[in-house]
């Protein structure tokens, strides 16, 4: 039996570090989730083949992909930010993980950072997949919109993280399941994805157009398509971030 | 003199009208264990927690390695190690995974090799934490409350679900962080490891410390008043005059229970027992036989709590 020295020798690991192998935890059990899996890239790919393939849906414009795959892109960042997000860190809370991690040398502010971290990297593994599929049926987004692009996704990334911490923090597992994925459906259908917000009455579309999906998709589409993104969708996104952020911090429970 | 890992004074909690912990002090210095005996919803968990830094005191203070818990929070977590009563790891997270990651918060992590075979935790090395056996969880999240090298453990029913072996294993820990001049503060309700492990113990009941002491303390008769006291019975010949050995041993009740057998009730010492031998000899009587049965911690305990069942 090899020799065990308890004697104590405290101390924090670089930040850098933890913050690191955190985020890698984070990574790993979200990919060792089926579920999560399925919604954060079988379901996104499979509309964008499907609905391209099918010729079902009268998209606006001749160009198919070009409506699509923003809207897809938009989908998968909700899936991810919002719906993963919400769910893993509502069972994580119930389960005290987050309690035992706060009892741990990694922060608070490391583990939202940690957190931070994972979705990122997760969004931009399934932009560049939703991407090259999108190439592959034919979608050639004007090149200038990438880093705009990119700026819209981080920004909405922001506001649906607020928003599933909010929910995370404050309503039971079971709730926050249940919610999110509900909210998932309903945003999906409601944001523009894969059905154009123009066979809605007017009215019905100005409220739509402040969800922060449709502001998601709306921009991802002009700015990929070579337009400036409008600065309604720019103000949309910030607030939708500033408030959901500000309200989940106030109100997160950690237990 | 060292100043003691923890300091707890005076502590009140309370849960809106429920006062869980009611006034509590006790003090864990480095290299000894501390238990914290009591039954149910005593207030055990709350006053680790408050120490741990998960809740405020609604009065009194609490020093944790000379800090405020809740204040320098961050400052302390990577000197501390916490065992919670259950959960705190990801379902989905294999136990082997979960222990190396909290290992990597650490500047000198344990060497996990060695830790990981201590704990019998290699064969579930790659199990999912939601497969692992309630032993199996408790011993892994042991494991992750040593793994940073800390200068103080909290314990919080370390033993619960544990089986026989699992829960030597454990002791022997403990007794190896004691003599590592690591501090210790467990929660328990099992009298036994209070008494193998303990340093001090410290009662408590409805939020209150009902009795402190070292188990030896706690258990020798003098602390007692009426009841439970220790026993002393011994065989001799038939009539010798109690009354005279009742003189010598004062606070003994003695009794020739029956022709030739003599119970004495009270402070039962290597002393006494002494005293009764030398009694006996003085009256060239020959011990035939002589018990002494002295209080265990459980009967401290149940005197102290109470031994109706508790809701």
């Amino acid at each position: 039996m090899s020799a065990l020295t308890l004697s104590p020798a405290p101390g924090r690991a670089p930040m850098s570090r933890i913050v690191g192998r955190q985020a890698a935890m984070e990574i790993r059990l979200t990919l060792r989730r089926g579920e999560s899996l399925v919604l954060t890239l079988v379901i996104p790919v499979l509309l964008l083949v499907g609905i391209d393939k099918l010729d079902a849906l009268r998209l606006p414009g001749g160009d198919r992909a070009a409506f699509l795959v923003p809207g897809v892109l938009a989908l998968a960042v909700m899936s991810t930010a919002f719906t993963g997000q919400a769910i893993s860190t509502g069972f994580e809370r119930s389960y005290g993980v987050l309690k035992r991690l706060g009892a741990s040398a990694l922060p608070r502010w490391g583990l939202l950072l940690a957190k931070s971290l994972a979705v990122l990297v997760i969004l931009a593994g399934q932009c560049v997949i939703v991407g090259v599929v999108g190439f592959a049926l034919g979608w050639r987004p004007d090149l200038r919109g990438i880093v705009p692009a990119l700026a819209l996704i981080a920004l909405a990334a922001a506001a649906f993280s607020g928003l599933a911490l909010l929910m995370a923090g404050t309503l039971r597992a079971e709730a926050t399941l249940a919610g999110a994925n509900l909210l998932y459906l309903l945003l999906g259908a409601a944001g523009g994805i894969a059905v154009p917000l123009t066979a809605a009455p007017a009215a019905i579309r100005t409220v739509l157009q402040w969800l922060p999906i449709t502001a998601l998709t709306d921009g991802l589409r002009a700015v990929l398509g070579g337009d400036p993104a409008p600065g309604r969708v720019w103000l949309i996104l910030v607030l939708w971030a500033v408030v959901t952020i500000t309200a989940a911090a106030r109100t997160f429970r950690w237990e | 003199m060292t100043r003691p890992a923890v300091e707890v004074d005076s502590l009140v909690k309370r849960y809106g009208a429920r006062t869980a912990v009611d006034g509590v002090s006790l003090a864990v210095p480095p290299g000894t264990v501390v238990a914290l005996l009591g039954p149910n919803g005593a207030g055990k968990t709350s006053t680790v927690e408050v120490c741990e830094g998960y809740r405020r005191p609604d009065s009194g203070t609490v020093r944790v390695l000379g800090l405020d818990p809740v204040a320098a929070h961050d400052e302390l977590t990577p000197r501390i190690g916490v065992m919670l009563q259950s959960g705190g790891v990801y379902p989905g997270a294999r136990a082997g995974e979960m222990l190396a990651l909290v290992a990597s918060f650490a500047a000198n992590p344990l060497d996990l090799a060695a830790l990981t075979e201590r704990l019998a935790l290699g064969p579930v090395a790659n199990t999912p934490y939601r497969r692992l056996s309630g032993g199996e969880k408790q011993r892994l999240s042991l494991a992750m409350a040593l793994a940073g090298r800390p200068e103080l453990v909290f314990l919080d029913e370390p033993t619960a679900g544990m089986d026989p072996q699992s829960r030597r294993a454990t002791w022997d820990l403990v007794r190896e962080l004691r003599g590592s001049g690591v501090a210790v503060l467990l929660t328990t309700h099992f009298m036994d490891e209070a008494e193998q492990l303990a340093d001090q113990v410290v009662i408590i009941d409805g939020g209150r410390v009902v009795g402190a002491g070292s188990p030896a303390e706690l258990t020798s008769a003098q602390l007692s008043s009426t009841t439970g006291t220790g026993q002393l019975t011994f065989a001799s010949v038939p009539g010798l005059p109690v009354a005279d050995l009742r003189e010598l041993l004062p606070g003994f009740a003695v009794a020739e229970a029956s022709p030739g057998r003599y119970q004495l009730t009270g402070p039962v010492s290597p002393a006494a027992v002494a005293t009764v031998a030398a009694w006996c000899a003085e009256h060239n009587a020959l011990v035939a036989a002589l018990n002494t049965s002295q209080r265990t911690l459980e009967d401290v305990f149940l005197d102290l709590t109470g031994r109706e069942l508790r809701t």
